[in-house]
């Protein structure tokens, strides 16, 4: 895959397009995050992997700024969002962190679409109105992410319309349109039965052979083997392994990580 | 008497539409400060000062007669700031009353659609870049209308109903016209059509309602 070309050509030569250094975040007296980093270069897709309360969600939603850090480093190419300062976070501005916010796109486990915007507004809105975009560029774009996403025909449907694996579709789409450096999922599929999910794989998939940076939270194991450069297993806050897919999942070495595998493939 | 009855009407649909005119804005206000989170911490206690002043506003007009409202409002400006009341006093006095009584309620109504909107929806549109303004007007408020049109038409409908109490503070709107002319004819025709006014008028607002809620019937969630 063309992704893994870039990564094994000039091994770490390229800035990463997120950098999250030793994340910590709890919720009430609870360490949710023990201080987890990850580092993702361009082109380059990264699967989590871990029990479930193991923190994946909350990395991503730290990550996006949906959660505040308490402690750790979050930045965005040149662009940094939140500094370590003596084992605290301290955030930027907001200015800083709106144009962090422009750097990534993110797909949730339930879509959150816009059910009163039809398929194309719910596209098309937060180009023009955020990004202040001209209308007529980011509705031809549209069109041709609608295409990609094997959506066509569908442009003037609302959502309530569609099937799951449409809506998570639009909601992909909705990302791209942002132009993100970098997408995250969170269990993109898990509210979807096989049969869309496979659809929905496909796409990702597709996007991962354009070299899209993506950092994926996932429950299936030969799509994460398929589609991920890179496998990080997650689980009581910290990265117990991290590595090639193949090793990951194929060859843990970790205890944990093989016990978390023996779970899952039952 | 038709024609006074008709009067009488007019006057009730003067003050329906200066309640709607006022309060369905007013309550906007009102819900947000009853949401609002901004306050201290007194100990343990958080204190949210906008939040206890709209919760106690809405107590107090939920919980006394809007008859006492009226008689209270029509009142205070004499008792409280010695201002000489003249003829025009009761009809604005009722005015104001209704506005703030109904203000209230459909604040209760915006913050119980405003709360059933999903989380999801404000993380959805925080991580696109909208700001808090066009969250609320372009992502919440089209959901939050169609939420709450049901029970803004029952208090739509209870209002034109509602207006016939202005006669209590001696507002010549068509109850206070109908009764008159029961006492002065010896009959209850006047009644019998200012019911069948009023209903009419009913059926007019659940027509209209009925038309706005196919309008917002495109999706469902
Ligand atoms: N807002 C919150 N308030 C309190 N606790 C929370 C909150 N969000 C998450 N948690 C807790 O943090 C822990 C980690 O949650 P998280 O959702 O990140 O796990 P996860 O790895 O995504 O799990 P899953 O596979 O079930 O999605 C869980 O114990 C959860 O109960
Ligand atoms: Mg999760």
């Amino acid at each position: 895959m063309a992704s893994k070309q870039v990564q094994t050509e000039k091994p770490g030569t390229q800035e990463p397009v997120v950098l999250i250094e030793g994340a910590r975040k709890s919720f009430g007296s609870v360490e949710v995050l023990k201080g987890v980093s990850l580092a993702v270069r361009p082109g380059e897709t990264v699967a989590v992997i871990g029990p479930s309360g193991g923190g994946k969600s909350t990395l991503l939603r730290c990550a996006t700024m949906l959660e505040t850090l308490d402690g750790g480093t979050l930045a965005y190419g040149d662009t940094v969002v939140a500094r370590d300062e003596g084992g605290r976070s301290v955030y930027s501005s907001k200015d800083v962190q709106a144009r962090a916010r422009q750097r990534f796109g993110l797909v949730f486990q339930n879509y959150n679409l816009f059910p009163h915007y039809t398929v194309m507004k719910n596209i098309t809105d937060a180009p023009i109105c955020v990004q202040k975009r001209p209308r007529a560029d980011v509705e031809r774009e549209a069109r041709d992410l609608i295409a990609k996403m094997g959506l066509a025909g569908c442009e003037e449907k609302v959502p309530c319309q569609l099937s799951g694996g449409q809506q998570q579709r639009v909601s992909i789409a909705r990302a791209l349109a942002m132009h993100p450096d970098v997408m995250y999922f969170d269990e993109p599929t898990s509210a979807l039965d096989p049969e869309l999910t496979a659809e929905v794989l496909k796409v990702i998939k597709l996007l991962a052979a354009e070299d899209m940076t993506m950092v994926i939270v996932t429950h299936e194991m030969g799509f994460a083997r398929e589609v991920a450069d890179r496998v990080v297993f997650l689980d009581g806050g910290s990265v117990v392994e991290e590595g090639p897919a193949e090793q990951v999942i194929d060859h843990p070495r970790e205890e944990r990580t093989r016990a978390f595998l023996r779970r899952i493939a039952e | 008497m038709m024609g006074m009855l008709l009067e009488g009407f007019a006057v009730s649909l003067q003050l329906f539409a200066l309640t709607l005119v006022g309060a369905i804005p007013l309550g906007v206000p009102v819900a947000l400060m009853r949401q609002s989170t901004w306050g201290f911490s007194v100990g343990r206690v958080r204190v949210r000062p906008l939040a206890l002043i709209a919760r106690f506003y809405i107590s107090v007009m939920r919980g006394t007669p809007l008859m006492l409202q009226m008689f209270a409002i029509y009142f205070a400006p004499y008792y409280v700031f010695g201002i000489k009341l003249t003829p025009e006093s009761k009809w604005q006095a009722c005015v104001v009353a209704f506005i703030i009584n109904y203000a209230a309620y459909f604040a209760e109504i915006y913050r119980s659609g405003m709360q059933s909107i999903p989380r999801g929806q404000y993380e959805a549109a925080e991580v696109l870049g909208y700001s808090r303004a066009q969250t609320f007007f372009k992502i919440v408020l089209p959901q939050v209308v169609k939420r709450i049109l049901p029970a803004m038409g029952n208090e739509v409908i209870t209002l034109v109903k509602d207006t016939s109490l202005a006669f209590s503070i001696g507002v010549a709107e068509m109850f206070s016209t109908a009764k008159a002319l029961v006492a002065s004819q010896v009959s209850m025709v006047p009644f019998a059509i200012a019911a069948a006014l009023y209903w009419v008028f009913n059926f007019v607002v659940e027509i209209v309602l009925g038309r706005v809620e196919k309008r917002l019937d495109y999706y469902h969630d």
